[in-house]
């Protein structure tokens, strides 16, 4: 009985190593994308320019009238195109800086978890993704002139954004073995990210025509489910997709 | 006729018979790439604290090879067995004794020679990292340049802070891909001493190079790789280094 308490203990240690392994193997790569990041300042000024770019485009190519403006279809169609086209310059970018001085490889050798670094890559671009939302949001609410500070909004920008990254890095580390990364990531990432597109697309018309909370969640839970499976496969694969 | 023409080549050896010492063992190792075949059932083993110049013209397979060793690429067959540790099943507990070189830094630009070391030391859950940063970078000779990004570097100064990176973890084995690949006269002095450095606290090398001068400079012991497969071996004690450049000429000829 001692016996099998003390190598139920010892499992459980080990155990507990892992998580700890993992954790900060994880940390390591999200302080070390930030601390990049924040020198460079090259991933979310690309982003943001581009945002900012898109909405100015919209803006004037839409000719559109005051009240077609304040459209919550319009403008959740308008949001959603510009987080996922600023978001994919973003995920081309954060891999292909672990492409450029095979910093991949240098990640792959580590004694640890190939999920974690995939997990620390997608916390990364997560982090830089709702950057770029918490400033294109407020410049589309005074440009547009409608009042986007939704808390039933901001958490499908959320839901929507995670389950963009999740797919998104996972696609974004297979496209950055090709020559073709640049126009091989959208190809790949558009038509496997659409369910979710469509999911935030739904949930945020919805709260922005203030639509009964019984239409929207089943598009909530829509973007729920995909952010866990998305994550999931992701979780399984990256092991496999990463290696030769 | 000249000397080196009578040089009568070693013959190969059985890397199994010193399997009882041996820190790196393959075994019948193969490596297809599609179609391809660039490792054709190779032998090798490596004793501790041996260092071993894996000589061989461009695409004999030297960098497939030290990439399966370094667990970056799975073996089609075969066996790879290092520090008692089976690949691919034992990946993660071969990474935690192994150090990699490569021509290419694995460094970032934009963090300074300190946060790359900090940064690594954390996937390798180094313990009193503030404490071994400091030391690998006075081994580098980087400390002055500590808090300096690693972009601002030199080719040779960003392979020192590589050779730094791979040593952070104190590994067992080390493995050099090509590492004076792109570097100067004296930059590729300063790296040897790095090099002797490193081999001399013990541990185990494989240097793949296609500079003999060097490797016959570093190196206890030289294998030639030819077509995927070691062709030839001898120790540095058994040739003199003005045969070198006959003995790897035969080898490669007798492949």
């Amino acid at each position: 009985m001692t016996v099998e308490r003390e190598s139920s203990y010892l499992a459980s240690e080990k155990n507990a190593g892992k998580v700890a392994s993992f954790l900060r193997a994880m940390g390591a790569v999200v302080w070390k994308d930030l601390s990049a990041e924040l020198r460079s300042r090259e991933l979310i000024s690309a982003m943001l320019v581009f945002a900012l770019l898109v909405i100015m485009i919209f803006n004037f190519a839409l000719d559109l009238d005051p009240a077609t403006r304040r459209d919550p279809t319009i403008t959740a169609g308008v949001l959603w195109v510009i987080f996922v086209f600023a978001g994919t310059l973003g995920l081309n970018r954060s891999m292909a800086v672990e492409k450029d001085r095979g910093c991949m490889d240098g990640l792959l050798l580590a004694p640890v978890d190939r999920s974690s670094i995939y997990f620390g890559k997608a916390l990364g671009n997560l982090i830089f993704m709702l950057m770029v939302e918490i400033i294109v949001l407020p410049i589309y609410s005074v440009l547009y002139n409608v009042n986007l500070l939704n808390l039933g909004l901001l958490v499908v920008i959320l839901l929507g954004s995670i389950g963009y990254v999740a797919v998104g890095t996972l696609l974004a580390a297979m496209a950055v073995q090709a020559r073709t990364r640049d126009i091989l990531l959208p190809i790949l990432l558009f038509p496997v990210v659409l369910p979710v597109i469509l999911a935030a697309v739904k949930a945020s018309t919805g709260f922005l025509d203030g639509s009964e909370m019984e239409l929207i969640r089943p598009w909530l839970n829509l973007l729920i489910v995909y952010d866990i499976i998305f994550s999931a496969v992701a979780f399984m694969v990256f092991d496999y997709v990463v290696e030769e | 006729m000249s000397q080196s023409e009578i040089f009568v080549l070693p013959s190969p050896r059985a890397p199994q018979l010193r399997s009882s010492l041996a820190m790196i063992k393959v075994r019948k190792l193969v490596k297809r790439f599609g179609l391809k075949t660039v490792l054709r059932g190779m032998d090798f083993s490596v004793e501790r604290g041996e260092f071993v110049a894996l000589l061989g013209p461009n695409g004999a397979g030297k960098t497939t090879f030290l990439r399966i060793l370094a667990s970056l690429s799975r073996p089609s067959m075969g066996g790879v067995n290092i520090a008692g540790y089976r690949l691919p099943d034992q990946a993660a507990a071969v990474r935690r004794r192994l150090g990699v070189v490569s021509h290419l830094p694995l460094l970032y630009g934009d963090l300074t020679s300190e946060e790359n070391l900090r940064f690594y030391g954390r996937m390798y859950g180094v313990q009193d990292l503030p404490a071994r940063v400091a030391e690998v970078l006075e081994l580098v000779g980087l400390t002055p340049r500590r808090r300096d990004l690693v972009r601002t570097f030199s080719r040779g100064m960003q392979q020192r802070l590589a050779i730094g990176r791979a040593v952070l973890h104190d590994p067992d084995v080390m493995l050099f891909d090509e590492p004076h690949t792109g570097l100067d006269q004296d930059a590729s002095a300063m790296l040897d001493t790095v090099l002797r450095e490193v081999a001399a606290r013990g541990r185990t090398v494989v240097m793949t190079s296609h500079d003999l001068a060097r490797a016959a400079d570093l190196a206890s012991r030289f294998d030639v790789i030819s077509r995927g497969v070691i062709t030839a071996s001898v120790h540095s004690d058994e040739i003199e280094t003005n045969n070198l450049l006959a003995f790897y000429r035969q080898a490669i000829q007798s492949s």
